[in-house]
Parts: C-alpha cells; structure tokens; sequence
C-alpha cells in the first residue's frame, strides 16, 4: 500500500524551507523519531537549494516534489527543468563545488547521502535533473495508520 | 530583553568579538546577506574573532557548512580566529563529516 504526495512549485527564494517542512509534514504519518525527521527535511533541503543554485541559477524555474510513502519507507523525487549535471559523479563528490564564490561547500550531495539509504540521480541537459532518495524509518512502537 | 528575530543572523559585537546569532533555520535564504554583513563588520569594527552561536538554530544543511568554512578563511588569512558555540549534536555530526571541526575550534 502506498500513499503519495506531490507538488510543484517556482525556485523562488526560500521555496527550500517551504519544500523540506512540507515534505516532512506529509511523511510525518509514518511517526518518524525527531532525529530521522530532521536528517529527511536536511536532505530535502538540499536537494532543492541545488535546483535554485545550479540548475536555474538563481533565476525562476519550476520544480517537482513527490513524496511517497510504503510500509516504513520514504521516498522522494526532486526535479527540475534546469541546466542538467555535466558530471554526476564529480558533483557527487565532498567539497566539490561549482559555486566556490556564493561560499558553497560542496557537501550538499554527501549529506543526502549520509542522511538517505538511497540517493540517485538522473540529469540531462535536455531534460534536467531528477533526484530519488529513499529512506526507511526505524520501526515505530507506536501505530501506524495510512488514512 | 528585547526578542531577536529568529528568522535571521543577529550580530552583536565585543570589542573585538563578533557573535553570530544562528537563525534558527541556518539554509541558503536565511544566509543570503552574511557573507556581505560579516565582511561590512569585519572592515569597519575591526573584528578579530567571530563567534558562531548556534543555541537558536536547530535545522542546518550545507549552506551552513559553506559560511563556516568562507569566514575562516577569511579570518585566518587575517590572522583572527573562528569558533562555533551551542551546537546540536545532529549538526555537530555535519560539521564533524564535513571536516569543519578540524579547523574550528567548539567553544565549551
């Protein structure tokens, strides 16, 4: 049984906080503890910072978020319609930035993972990026109900 | 006392001491003007360490990471110093992969 949630909204500025707290209040049913909930909304939250800085540059641009939920995992998909990654793998890797003098670290894809059991990317200059990471909750002590 | 905004960094200075108060959510927006405010305090109050306090702040990503490494470097090249303050043990954890611990020190 699987429930799911998705939106979309403007890379404005700020659509970050917008797009982590509402991704967690949804995923929130599946009585996360207070440390998993954070490290999800940590996740999120960068995976949206990098559609507002990389892949739209600042400017406007849509982005896609679907939020889906199956037993005790979570799932999330952000996308955009942005510039693509040239290099996946080298964006993938700690301390690389290609934003050194907006003070970026280069530590937002390491923290997906550190925070998710699954981070995969998908990107295209075509077609943009698109961002899958999963995450299974620790078993709950308390019951779960989906409705 | 007066009640900060916890929406953005507030900054208070002592002598040569600038303390940072964290927003409670550090990310991309709620940092967009430190760089240019830190640096206008840095010129103009002859700053020599900064103080990074974290006691609002309870939700961090990357962003954070960035700004903590961007003011040491500028403090170092200097000669002044960086030190964070009230960290969380989930954002000690991101600072500690992100090899921010080895360069700042985490005040008691």
């Amino acid at each position: 049984m699987e429930t799911k949630f998705s939106m979309k909204f403007e890379s404005i500025p700020g659509c970050e906080g917008f797009a982590r707290v509402t991704a967690a209040a949804f995923a929130a049913r599946l009585n996360p503890t207070v440390e998993e909930m954070e490290e999800f909304k940590t996740a999120v939250s960068e995976a949206v910072t990098n559609c507002m800085i990389h892949a739209y540059d600042g400017r406007e641009g849509p982005v896609s978020m679907e939020v889906s939920l199956r037993g005790r995992t979570v799932t999330v998909k952000i996308g955009d319609e942005g510039r693509g990654i040239e290099d996946i793998d080298k964006a993938m890797q700690a301390c690389d930035t290609t934003k050194p003098e907006l003070e970026r670290s280069g530590m937002g894809f390491t923290f997906m993972k550190l925070f998710m059991d699954d981070v995969f990317v998908k990107s295209s200059p075509a077609d943009g990026t698109e961002v899958i990471m999963t995450r299974r909750f620790a078993d709950s002590k308390t019951p779960v109900s989906l409705h | 006392m007066e009640k900060k905004d916890s929406r953005v960094p507030v900054y208070e200075r002592e002598k040569d001491v600038l303390y940072i108060r964290l927003p409670r959510e550090f990310d991309h927006f709620s940092a967009r003007n430190m760089k240019v405010e830190t640096e206008a305090l840095i010129e103009a109050a002859g700053i020599k360490n900064i103080v990074f306090d974290f006691t609002r702040t309870e939700f961090m990503d990357s962003t954070g990471v960035g700004i903590l490494l961007g003011r040491y470097k500028r403090m170092n090249f200097i000669g002044g110093a960086v030190y964070t303050w009230h960290v969380s043990t989930r954002i000690r954890r991101m600072l500690e992969v992100a090899g921010v611990t080895r360069l700042i020190t985490e005040l008691e």
